[in-house]
């Protein structure tokens, strides 16, 4: 792929993930709010997430979205402010996808099935 | 106000020093003619570069008390606040001597860019019509204004982190092309500024817009080509994709 083609899908990925972010973000935050209004305990949290379908959708899209966006934004970084080449780059972006893919679905999956154990 | 004010020339090219002048006080002396009577009166070997002294042609930017600015309009009483100027080169570019910069390369970026008309009619055909207020002329208007001076260049920390990245002032030519309805070059053009050191390589920090002498905004005309190269690649002109 040109690098043309590249950064321009990059580009769109990152804007788009962003915009998904950007609504993820609030709903999230209130939840806290709403959350912590209520007494924030593990519990709590336990108790409304776990083995409910809508958040285990609304946590794993959230995690998509930060599984885009911010390695994206890391490749940039790492292209202005190191010596790596554009090929070493993409693979540090590809690494830290999979981190935050691996990482977050494992805390969304965990907390969807903790109140069954 | 004192009848002399101290100013602290560059001297040399990347390596030099600050040599110190003390240059008589005049009403509406602008940075400009403090450098030239420098060159006239105390050293004649001082090199920097002008040619209208009034705000056209875009030659004689340089960096004045820190910032980068038009030597020609700028007003010594609006920035020797405290009675003493720093004149240095143009940053992000190759010093040739004193003051005057090497623009090589801020002038082949915007080749690069593609900011070059691409003609699509000849002699024979009939005027193309744009109406003042037709939307592609109006973002077209916003930005055909620049002179060329290089400050917006020499404002922008991703010119200066990246020696890849084309600039604000060559892809704010090429978006006033893109909306020029008489350029047949888009697809090139929207190819040649979106990749490596493209238009995606902008922050968006908006040095260039604060620093430009013509209040122009490259960043609004960066977003711009960052929009027209998602709607290029997603209708798949690229060729040589995949």
């Amino acid at each position: 792929m040109s690098s043309v083609a590249i950064e321009t899908k990059l580009w769109v990925w990152q804007r788009v993930s962003a915009a998904v972010l950007g609504l993820c973000v609030i709903v999230h935050l209130i939840l806290i709010i709403l959350a912590v209004q209520d007494g924030l305990s593990a519990a709590e949290i336990i108790g409304r997430v776990s083995g409910n379908i809508s958040w285990l959708l609304f946590y794993s899209v959230f995690v998509i979205a930060v599984a885009i966006h911010a390695p994206i934004g890391v490749r940039t970084i790492l292209n202005e402010m190191t010596n790596l080449k554009p090929s070493q780059t993409h693979i540090v972006m590809a690494v830290l996808c999979l981190v935050i893919l691996t990482m977050g679905f494992r805390a969304v999956i965990g907390l969807f099935n903790a109140g069954a154990v | 106000m004192s009848n002399t004010i101290k100013v602290s020339v560059w001297r040399g090219q990347t390596e030099g020093s600050f040599e110190d002048f003390d240059v008589p006080r005049q009403p509406s002396q602008t940075v400009l003619d403090v450098i030239t009577y420098i060159q006239r009166n105390i050293d004649p070997t001082l090199s920097y570069r002008f040619a209208c002294r009034v705000g056209v042609c875009g030659s004689c930017a340089m960096t004045v008390n820190g910032r980068p600015r038009w030597t020609c309009r700028t007003h010594v009483d609006k920035v020797a606040t405290d009675g003493t100027l720093q004149v240095s080169p143009l940053r992000n570019l190759e010093v040739v001597k004193d003051l005057a910069c090497d623009m090589t390369e801020f002038f082949e970026k915007m080749n690069r860019a593609e900011g070059k008309f691409h003609p699509t009619k000849t002699r024979d055909d009939d005027f193309d019509f744009v109406l003042p207020d037709d939307p592609k002329r109006k973002q077209a208007s916003q930005g055909i204004e620049c002179i060329g001076c290089g400050v917006c260049y020499a404002a922008c920390d991703v010119v200066e982190w990246n020696k890849d990245y084309l600039g604000p002032a060559a892809l704010n030519r090429a978006w006033t092309l893109v909306n020029d309805v008489r350029d047949g070059g888009n697809a090139e053009r929207i190819a040649a500024v979106s990749g490596d050191g493209g238009c995606h390589a902008c922050h968006s920090q908006q040095g260039c817009v604060e620093h430009c002498p013509k209040h122009i905004s490259p960043t609004h005309s960066i977003a711009g080509l960052k929009r027209a190269a998602a709607k290029s690649a997603l209708k798949g002109i690229f060729g040589g994709d995949d």
